[in-house]
């Protein structure tokens, strides 16, 4: 896998060109999510006894102007469905979004469609993503048209975006996805996000479905329109890897909660919650003498329709304890910027390894 | 809006290079194109339908002109290629102007119902929720009826006639292509594509029209050719019973009807009118079997 | 499971009330008074007037529809307009008639279906399978009223082999069979030939999965492939049967014109033609109710057939 270094607009340069778009200035976070909530009922059952699904519960997080939010957690943590409330494809139960410094009231259609014009989703699956029956160019105006562009204008947009990320018009345009690769197919989505001039882009796995070098290609192009674009990325993925080249700080979710946040360089070096550090140290090995017997974390996470009491992870935690039964541990300070949730980690949470 | 200097470098490319995309309509023309079968069917088929569009001009005798003397004459009989009927009507005549009505009759409900049910499923299978079972389980209540008899007893109790009979098909129609509408458009709608086209803002209409439509109408349309045969044979059996076309307006199932009595002393001019349903219905449907496989090819 | 039997159970029943009402609409559907469609001609007055009050005309709609129903649930279907006597006496024998054809057509169509699709399926590609799927076309595509008028030519015409029409005198076996024989065949060609498709791509697609060809890697006989084969393809073709059964019962009316055989399609055809509306509601409610009700059934079949089915669907409902 290719590996190049970190953009370096993170560090020392002459800062920015400030964004015409910006309201809240550079300090304001471009998307703060507090205590999202959003419940799913199954069918099947009784209205009164219908089962439901806990999917992401009081997630609260920041994403901060010109950074890459690494999102991680294994299948089932939430992390779709947050990415879906992100971008207003789903109306949260409750809890409240605030983009660049606006709350974004849920219940009104205008107000959603305005942070969908800033916030904009690249989906996993390149190919169900995008129309078989429209032209590359159909589908990428799409956006512009609805935004009220003209249909020469959309069509003239279409194409400057696909030469942004790499693809020639003249070739590309009237193509049909059927027609293209996966990696190509995932420039497309990558296109048409940008064609409605997004300041948030959300990479829900996107690069997940492709040939590793194919992977580092997009990545690299990823890093490439971040910088010319002052864009920023929320970045979901299972590969850990992959987030930590992306990202600056990252998050860590369990059963439609988040558990720990911060910079990645200090969690994957320091994780303070014992799932981070189940996780992290589930990666393999490239050295062969660095051999793993026992497995870091055992069974299944348990459902999301009846989590665990208190701290959902305590079913699978080594240090559990009657206090992670009774109590629900909150996101508590590890350090500059460094968050997590365990009452192992936090002093004064009654835990038997903190002090009182 | 993007700065003409961010744009990657690309080569230009020679014109020469480029060349016609692969469209999926293409694709389904050359695969139809490979298909004997289909082909012979719709040839068979355009012939009929030209000859029924153009009757008054072929020079066919008059097919109201009845003769006592020449009642049930065979076919072969000069003057007669195709025989006589019990009234001494030209029969070829006859088949050739029935023809008009009967297709009429199998294509005009097929038509209002795909309009009216088609929309009704996609406006129900994109919605979901509280109008989609409104409108679905109103349609199950109709799609509880067989065809036939729901056909019979409307038309029938409604006293018969072209117009009742025309009301009646449609009626029975109606739910399957809503049912098979709505069924497609919810499998389109759960696509990722329909998501990524809602996280652009765009209205409910605006989704339907530039993203589930063209993904819908063929499969749609494909269903609906395949009630054409059916609504032929039905729409003639109507006229058979007497409930749809009266005499002596020449319409294929009424004159298997009226020649009926006639099957002891003439049965090859009694059978001719349902040959002419056969061949037709068959033709349809084979062609709607030739044009779902040509459609069916993921490319 | 019996849950899930229920609740299929208890989602018919607005179905069923739906078909009820739209039976019960023909009568208002018809030209003229519904009062004098229901009413036999030279009632006493007396008596007509009793009806009057029974079927309440005078009441709005929804009453009226409330009062059929407790009489059709009481088994009063009303009475012929034409003939005099209950409805409901004219409509069972008729469609224990139309079950004797039915079900002989049936039994033909299942036979010939089920063999055709299976050898077609077997024969994938080749010719011999399109052959056998130009015959299932065909199936579909004629008439059946004209099939019979043909069948009669050739039989009873020609050959003067079988009778052309009627239910015989019903004396012997023998001649009920022969009576039964032609109208049978006649009605059998339709549903053989969506059988056989049904089968067809069923089988066909069954083919095609990998278990099949692991079977047949682990050495087992063709025969004993097959079985298994069978068994994935039941319930689709079961469902099939099933709706046909029901189909024809509604759809019958055709063939038996043609061979003026008794049954309820006969019965609804002379109703319509003599305006004896009530008896035209009454078998178009039974008909329809049957119709119903047999879907129910095939769908409980289904269920008990099918393990996947067993297991509790969960949809997650989203938005």
């Amino acid at each position: 896998m290719v590996v190049s270094a970190p953009p370096a607009a993170a560090t020392a340069e002459a800062p920015p060109a400030p964004d015409p778009r910006d309201v809240g200035g550079p300090r304001q976070p471009m998307l703060i999510a507090e205590r999202l909530t959003k419940h799913f009922t199954l069918r099947g059952g009784s209205p009164g006894r219908r089962a439901v699904v806990r999917a992401v519960d009081e997630v609260s997080f920041d994403v901060r102007k010109g950074e890459t939010l690494g999102i991680v957690g294994e299948s089932g943590c939430g992390k779709s469905t947050t990415a879906r409330l992100l971008i207003g494809l789903t109306r949260p139960d409750s809890g409240a979004l605030v983009f660049d410094g606006e709350e974004v009231v849920a219940s009104s259609g205008v107000a959603v469609r305005r942070l969908q014009r800033s916030v904009q989703m690249v989906f996993q699956d390149s190919y169900a993503s995008l129309n078989p029956r429209l032209t590359l160019q159909e589908t990428i105006a799409f956006g512009p048209r609805v935004c009220g562009d003209s249909r020469a204008a959309a069509r003239e947009r279409a194409q400057s975006v696909l030469r942004l990320v790499g693809l020639d018009p003249a070739l590309f345009a009237r193509r049909y996805p059927h027609e293209l690769s996966g990696g190509q197919r995932q420039r497309v989505n990558i296109a048409r996000a940008l064609a409605m001039g997004p300041r948030l882009l959300i990479l829900d796995e996107a690069v997940s479905a492709l040939d590793k070098s194919i992977e580092a290609q997009v990545l690299n192009l990823l890093q490439e329109l971040k910088a010319r674009l002052s864009l920023t990325y929320v970045f979901i993925s299972h590969d850990l890897n992959v987030v930590r080249f992306m990202s600056e700080r990252v998050l860590v979710m369990y059963l439609g909660k988040v558990v720990e946040v911060g910079p990645v360089d200090r969690i994957y070096d320091n994780p303070r919650h014992p799932y981070t550090r189940a996780l992290l140290s589930s990666r393999l090995s490239m050295n062969p003498r660095e051999r793993r017997t026992i497995p870091p974390l055992a069974g299944e996470p348990p459902s999301l329709i009846d989590p665990p009491s208190g701290c959902r992870f305590r079913t699978r935690c080594a240090l559990a304890e009657g206090i992670c039964r009774a109590v629900a541990p909150a996101l508590s300070a590890q350090g500059e910027d460094h968050l997590a949730a365990c009452h192992a980690a936090t002093p004064g949470s009654g835990h038997g390894a903190v002090a009182a | 809006m993007t700065d003409r200097a961010l744009e990657l470098a690309a080569p230009e490319t020679p014109r020469s290079w480029v060349r016609r995309p692969a469209s999926y309509w293409g694709g389904v023309a050359t695969r139809l194109a490979r298909d004997p079968v289909t082909l012979i069917c719709a040839a068979i088929l355009l012939a009929i339908v030209l000859v029924v569009i153009f009757a008054p001009l072929i020079g066919l005798d008059d097919p109201y002109q009845q003769s006592v003397v020449r009642r049930l004459k065979p076919p072969g009989t000069p003057g007669h290629l195709l025989g006589t009927d019990e009234l001494g009507r030209d029969l070829l005549a006859r088949l050739v102007y029935g023809g008009r009505t009967s297709l009429l009759m199998g294509f005009l409900p097929v038509l209002i119902a795909t309009l009216v049910g088609g929309t009704l499923g996609i406006v129900a299978g994109y919605a979901g929720g509280l109008i989609n079972t409104a409108v679905m389980r109103t349609i199950d209540v109709f799609y509880a009826f067989p065809s036939v008899l729901l056909a019979v007893a409307i038309s029938g109790v409604l006293g018969g006639g072209v117009r009742n009979g025309l009301l009646a098909l449609t009626l029975v129609f109606i739910p399957s292509i809503a049912r098979v509408s709505e069924s497609i458009t919810m499998h389109v709608s759960t696509q990722d594509f329909v998501d990524a086209a809602r996280a652009t803002g765009a209205y409910p209409h605006q989704i339907l029209i530039g993203h589930v439509l063209k993904n819908v109408v063929a499969p749609i349309l494909v269903f609906a050719s395949s009630l054409i045969s059916i609504s032929i044979v039905i729409a003639a059996g109507l006229s058979f019973l007497g409930l749809g076309v009266a005499p002596p307006i020449p319409e294929w199932g009424l004159m298997l009807s009226t020649l009926r009595p006639a099957i002891y002393v003439a049965p090859l001019n009694a059978v001719l009118p349902g040959v002419m349903i056969f061949v037709t219905s068959m033709c349809f449907n084979m062609m709607s079997d030739g044009f779902r496989n040509a459609m069916d090819v993921k490319a | 499971m019996l849950l899930f039997a229920v609740k299929r159970l208890l989602y018919v029943l607005p179905i069923a009330l739906g078909v009820s009402v739209i039976c019960f609409m023909l009568v208002y559907l018809a030209p003229g008074d519904p009062a004098s469609a229901l009413i036999p001609d030279n009632t006493p007055p007396a008596i007509a007037a009793q009806i009057r009050e029974a079927y309440g005309f005078d009441k709005p709609v929804p009453v009226q529809y409330l009062r059929w129903l407790s009489r059709v649930l009481a088994g009063d279907l009303g009475t012929s307009t034409s003939t005099r006597r209950p409805v409901l006496s004219e409509v069972l024998p008729a469609m224990l008639n139309t079950f004797k054809l039915a079900g002989g057509a049936i039994l033909i169509a299942c036979i010939a279906g089920i063999a055709l699709g299976a050898a077609g399926a077997y024969r994938g590609g080749r010719l011999s399978d399109r052959a056998i799927g130009a015959v299932g076309i065909a199936g579909i595509s004629v008439p059946p009223y004209w099939l019979g008028m043909v069948l009669i030519v050739v039989f009873s015409v020609n050959l003067g082999i079988l009778p052309a029409t009627g239910m015989g005198e019903q004396q012997t076996l023998g001649d009920q069979l022969r009576h039964l024989v032609l109208p049978t065949l006649t009605l059998a060609v339709v549903p053989a030939g969506i059988i056989a498709r049904s089968v067809r791509s069923a089988v066909g697609e069954i083919l095609q999965q990998e278990f099949v060809q692991t079977l047949h890697a682990n050495g087992l006989p063709p025969a004993r492939v097959f079985l298994h084969v069978a068994r994935n393809a039941a319930p689709p073709a079961l469902a099939v049967l099933g709706l046909e059964f029901a189909r024809l019962l509604g759809g019958s009316i055709l063939v038996e014109t043609v061979f003026s055989w008794p049954g309820s399609g006969f019965l609804l055809n002379s109703a319509i033609f003599s305006r004896d509306l009530p008896v035209v509601q009454g078998t178009v409610l039974a008909l329809a109710m049957f119709f119903v009700v047999t879907n129910v059934i095939v769908d409980l079949l289904q269920m008990a057939f099918d393990p996947r089915f067993k297991r509790a669907r969960a949809a997650v409902a989203r938005r």
